[in-house]
């Protein structure tokens, strides 16, 4: 479990994940510990992760205010938030992750897609990487993966 | 000789928020600080912290050091003094320090000790060998001076420190072999376990250290599973060849000033180890000496600028600076304090502060 391997397991993941048939992209919110810690909330302007009443809470999404826009992502001392849309295209599905590791991998190129536990799951597309003062050296990359994979892929191998 | 109303011991962010509380309500403050720059364990943080706003949520520590040092230069009752190590505090109040190369001799009213933590170590076979690094000389190599500490590092302790150094490993282009841990959890935040588990960097919990191997330098480390009575299982030895192996085994507080000032100590394990006796104020058994932060019981960095915040604010008052709104701001920082306390990561601080209010522990 969680608490042993550092990966979320199934049950955990099945809450946060967008509801089947969902258009659009929505913020995937994987943190599910307790912790002192509210930014992604205050982030939100949209209202979409509910104020806390208590600064341990984990972060509620709702779901119906969010329109995926990732600007809790990058304020996430975590890296936990990411955002995916299953209706990207036909064949693909779109996951946003916050990296912070260099070089940043280039639009356009594959990449290895990599799974929670940084084993390769397949091919990526980046489709952009999104860098900007406000984000404060957390890149957002933004990828397409094959369908099926949006809920598996949250990190990248660049080069090598 | 220095007066002051007010001394501050060490420059980290207890230090830097105590001062700029004292100073703010009206208070004559020296911060003395023995390395030369402020921030104490920030400056080696290039990472995001936790919290909210009030104590800089999302921004990196890096930048946090530099806010509370920057909150102190438009301060004109404040000053600085950097690489000047506080060598005693005496039975009449005085206090000595070193500045520029001379044994100086400061004489303030109230004083703030808040000299932080020191790293804890651990036994094992072959660990003194060159390779074998603290958690805070990693970072003190990569982050502060630019040098990486080897090609392939193995991780003891699975608390937040092991977990964050890794990343920052990771990032500055170092393999990290494993974590591991002896607990049956991992200790730290599980998202920044998850931040190094998708980088592929396995955390073995339930694991310690057996020995390390090399002759003149560290070329390996043997780790051994553990029962859940904490011995090694025999036959489950790994080896795993490594370059070097950094303990991030916990802290302790860097108290040697408050015993030599004759506070009254006790030992309580979930603070860290020795810490002082204070009230809600955070004044010790010495009439007039404050404490604040690591010093006070390893926490975070967050805790430990309201922990700095309070102190100010109590010592500038009982100088009598401050109206009522002085009042306020005490109330302020001890609702921070609570709210930052009171989840379930914030249990083993509770139950050390609980310990230490009733007097429980090892009384010295
Ligand atoms: C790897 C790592 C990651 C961390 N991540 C986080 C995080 O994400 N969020 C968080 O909230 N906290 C984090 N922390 C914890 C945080 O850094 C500390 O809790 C915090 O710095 C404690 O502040 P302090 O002012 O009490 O002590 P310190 O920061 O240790 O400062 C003490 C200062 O006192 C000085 N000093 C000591 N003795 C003397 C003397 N005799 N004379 C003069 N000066 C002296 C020292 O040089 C130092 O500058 C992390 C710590 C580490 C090691
Ligand atoms: S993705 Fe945008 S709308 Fe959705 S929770 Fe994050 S900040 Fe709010
Ligand atoms: S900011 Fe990130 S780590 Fe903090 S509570 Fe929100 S999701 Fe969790």
């Amino acid at each position: 479990m969680l608490e042993r391997t550092g990966v979320p397991v199934k049950e955990q993941l099945d809450r946060v994940q967008p509801p089947p048939g969902h258009e659009g992209p929505m913020a995937v919110i994987e943190c599910f510990q307790e912790i002192p810690c509210n930014p992604c909330s205050e982030a939100c302007t949209r209202g979409a992760i509910a104020s806390f009443t208590d600064i341990n809470n984990p972060p509620v999404l709702i779901r119906e205010k969010c329109n995926g826009c990732g600007n809790c992502m990058f304020r996430c001392p975590g890296l936990a938030i990411f955002v995916i849309d299953e209706s990207y295209s036909d064949t693909e599905t779109l996951v946003k992750i916050p990296y912070e590791y260099l070089p940043l991998p280039e639009e356009g190129t594959p990449v290895t897609a990599l799974d929670r536990e940084g084993k390769p799951v397949g091919l990526a597309r980046v489709i952009k990487v999104q860098q900007g003062k406000a984000m404060d050296r957390t890149a957002i990359i933004w990828l397409a993966v094959p369908k099926g994979l949006g809920m598996t892929v949250r990190s990248i191998q660049v080069g090598r | 000789m220095t007066e002051t109303e007010i001394l501050v011991i060490g420059g980290g962010p207890a230090g830097l928020r105590a001062a700029a509380a004292a100073g703010e309500l009206g208070a004559q403050v020296l911060v003395i600080e023995e390395m030369d720059w402020l921030g104490g364990q920030l400056v080696k943080q290039t990472h995001k912290f936790f919290g909210s706003k009030e104590q800089y949520a999302s921004r990196r520590g890096i930048d946090i050091a530099r806010i509370l040092a920057g909150e102190l230069e438009n301060h004109d009752r404040v000053t600085v003094w950097t690489g000047a190590p506080v060598l005693g505090i005496y039975e009449d109040g005085m206090v000595t320090a070193q500045k520029d190369n001379r044994h100086v001799k400061i004489k303030p009213q109230r004083i703030i000790v808040a000299t932080g933590a020191a790293e804890k170590v651990l036994p094992f076979p072959n660990n003194d060998l060159p390779g074998v690094y603290g958690a805070g000389a990693v970072q003190t190599l990569m982050n502060l001076h630019g040098v990486l500490p080897g090609r392939r590092v193995l991780m003891v302790g699975a608390g937040n420190i092991g977990l964050i150094v890794s990343y920052q490993l990771l990032q500055a282009g170092v393999e990290v072999a494993a974590v591991i841990e002896g607990a049956a959890h991992i200790g730290g935040y599980l998202v920044h376990a998850a931040k190094i588990r998708r980088a592929g960097v396995p955390i073995l919990t339930r694991h310690t250290i057996k020995e390390a191997q090399g002759r003149e330098v560290v070329e390996g480390a043997v780790i051994q599973q553990l029962d859940e009575n904490w011995q090694p299982v025999p036959g489950t030895e790994q080896q795993l060849e490594v370059d070097v192996i950094c303990l991030a085994v916990g802290l302790t507080p860097l108290a040697d000033l408050l015993w030599q000032a004759g506070c009254e100590m006790r030992f309580i394990p979930e603070l860290g180890g020795h810490v002082p006796y204070r009230n809600r104020l955070l004044e010790t058994t010495r009439p007039g000496i404050y404490v604040a932060g690591d010093v006070a019981g390893v926490e975070e960095a967050s805790a430990a600028m309201v922990e700095g915040r309070l102190a100010g604010l109590a010592a500038a008052r009982s100088l009598g600076y401050g109206g009522p709104e002085a009042e306020a701001y005490l109330e302020d920082a001890l609702r921070q304090l609570h709210a930052l306390r009171s989840g379930p990561a914030g249990e083993k601080i509770r139950r050390g502060l609980e310990k230490l209010e009733t007097m429980e522990g090892v009384p010295c």
